[in-house]
């Protein structure tokens, strides 16, 4: 290799990943839109029908579904998740604590297993006979009330409850997660400020509302982002666990599943594409609409 | 947490109340959080008599719990007639490729990033760093026809190379060497004849080494559990990794739990083992983007 100037340097260390980002990015997405113009048949036989697979989308009851099913998923993130992983933060950031690092390290485990074997484990977790969760529940039952109510406790999880089955196998895998941002963010707590609000009588709750919660805003801002991208596009985990179908009355279909089935076990990466785009614009909609949110505490 | 009682006896004895029930939910918490990984483990070792027999400890005829019962016939069976061994060589090759290039790409664009001033430079930056906004999704029917145009669906080529430059990775670096990389330094070694390339070597990439360490991992990491990837490139039976093999078992198992967990043991012992060994710089280049609010 002949000697780079200072010149000519930045621009060799910037072309592996110009190209990469131009060739499997920026032209896979103008690719896109052209695509969701078109009616295909596997990824060489195509057909133009302009915007008829938007209009086709709209009429589409299953696509509807699968907005549905994946609104209400990322909500429970949001709102049972989310609040839980602060909960977990606040419990673990006071530095008396023994054993923190202990604890912090255990409710991360179950984040590095990916959605896949998360699955897998959750199809038996949650088995009507033998899964764990059915055996505990059955314990925890007997223990507290001794059996004496004689409720049917085999719960078909999988066949008919397969939404809290989705939110508690994210809700194992990312509480702690999410817990680890917070606790990041509660770094940024001025301690000073926390002893002079005691001080002037502050209660546990005004202190919350008016010296923690403006300090990890913007991470705030940043994990309910992050929570809400990656619930939206939700695809693993429903995806083996049921079977590699939406369940039974599509009850688990999410929307990335049905842009699978109709892209890539269907063949129509027309219509996938299209699937992708309402889904690509709502959610950088979204990222845009909470971007102001996130810098606006910058100047301090 | 830390609820309010009516006239405490004393402050002291108040503190330690709170803290044991503290330690107390913590404890249930974790116990939650550990029990499936146990039940996983153990009934990975089970006959399928013994796994609906039993929750935890296989029992023999008595009832009482009998070590002796528990079994690597699930495992054999795994390597022998699957050959989830391939599965795994396939995944530990993936991924450890996967990381190295995807480090060097983001750290060498982080690098001219931070420490240079060229033609095109703020158009450039916009262009790399408002990618991260595209949802993956969004790109996968175009990404399957693009592969499909260049032959290289079912190919690791085309496994690859679409995720060598992800745009965090970028601005991870970008951030670690404008804070990390003192431009007088660089300065200095040019003065002393460095060249541009041993400059980034040798003298960037070593200052920023915990950020190396901890994206290796996290992109290690991201291969490693990636499933819809390979799902959607790969086509080959001997070529897939451990995510989709082991999703297969599904299908091919249907009523021996075992095999199932013992598939689902060998794809999370290793990432398993790699975290507690490197926790801490996981955990401090995770949360790096987050702190700087």
């Amino acid at each position: 290799m002949s000697r780079l100037t200072p010149r000519i340097a930045p621009y060799a260390f910037l072309a592996p990943a110009i190209v990469v980002t131009l060739v499997f990015t920026l032209y896979p997405l103008a690719q896109s839109m052209v695509l969701s113009g078109e009616q295909t048949y596997g990824p060489a036989a195509t057909r133009w029908v302009g915007l008829d697979n938007f209009a086709r989308l709209l009429d589409d009851p299953l696509f509807w579904t699968a907005v549905r099913n994946t609104t209400v998923y990322s909500l429970a993130s949001l709102f049972i998740q989310l609040p839980l992983a602060f909960g977990l933060a606040m419990l673990l950031d006071r530095p008396s604590l023994r054993g923190r690092n202990v604890y912090r390290a255990i409710f991360f485990v179950p984040q590095l297993m990916g959605l896949a074997f998360a699955a897998v484990l959750g199809a038996l977790a949650f088995e009507k006979r033998a899964g764990l969760v059915n055996i505990a529940l059955h314990w925890l039952v007997a223990k507290c009330t001794g059996n004496a109510l004689g409720w049917d406790l085999d719960f078909p999880w999988l066949q008919s409850h397969i939404m809290p089955t989705l939110i508690v196998i994210s809700l194992w895998m990312y509480v702690g997660y999410n817990m680890v941002f917070f606790l990041a963010a509660l770094q940024n707590v001025d301690r000073s400020l926390t002893e002079a609000a005691m001080i002037d009588g502050a209660g546990p709750l005004t202190r919350l509302r008016h010296v923690t919660l403006p300090a990890v805003r913007p991470v705030a801002v940043f994990v309910v982002l992050l929570s809400l991208t990656g619930s939206f596009q939700l695809f693993e985990l429903p995806y083996i666990l049921l079977d590699e179908s939406g369940g039974p009355r599509n009850g688990g279909l999410t929307i990335v599943m049905y842009l699978y089935q109709r892209g890539f076990q269907q063949g129509d990466l027309g219509y996938a594409s299209a699937i992708g785009w309402v889904l690509g614009v709502g959610l950088i909609g979204l990222a845009l609409a909470m971007t102001p949110l996130l810098w606006r505490r910058t100047g301090e | 947490m830390s609820e309010r009682r009516q006239e405490p006896s004393s402050h002291s004895k108040r503190v330690a109340v709170g803290r044991a029930g503290l330690h107390f939910m913590l404890l249930v918490l974790a116990g939650v959080t550990l029990v499936p990984f146990v039940w996983l483990l153990l009934a990975s070792l089970k006959t399928p008599e013994d796994f609906a027999g039993s929750l935890f400890f296989p029992r023999n005829a008595e009832g009482a719990i009998d070590l002796g019962r528990f079994t690597f016939t699930n495992y054999e069976r795994l390597f022998t007639e699957v050959g989830l061994g391939n599965a795994l060589l396939n995944s530990v090759f993936l991924a450890s490729a996967a990381a190295v290039l995807a480090t060097v790409c983001c750290a060498a664009a982080g690098y001219a990033l931070a420490h240079f001033r060229f033609k095109g430079r703020i158009p450039l930056s916009l262009v790399l760093i408002a990618t991260v906004v595209i949802p993956p999704t969004l790109l996968l029917a175009p990404l399957y026809k693009l592969l499909f145009d260049l032959s290289l669906l079912d190919t690791y080529t085309g496994l690859l190379l679409p995720g060598l430059a992800p745009a965090f990775g970028i601005i991870l670096f970008r951030q670690a060497m404008l804070q990390g990389v003192p431009t007088a330094l660089l300065e200095a070694g040019r003065i002393d004849g460095c060249s541009e390339w041993g400059l980034f070597v040798d003298v960037a990439m070593p200052l920023v080494r915990p950020m190396v360490g901890a994206f290796m991992m996290i992109t290690f990491l991201a291969m490693w559990n990636n499933f819809i990837t390979p799902q959607i490139v790969l086509q080959s039976q001997e070529k897939y990794p451990l995510a989709v093999a082991v999703a297969q078992l599904r299908g091919l198992y249907q009523q021996e739990y075992g095999m199932m967990m013992a598939g689902t043991v060998v794809a999370v012992a290793p990432v398993a083992a790699l975290f507690l060994w490197f926790q801490r710089d996981f955990i401090a280049g995770l949360t790096s983007g987050a702190v700087k609010g």
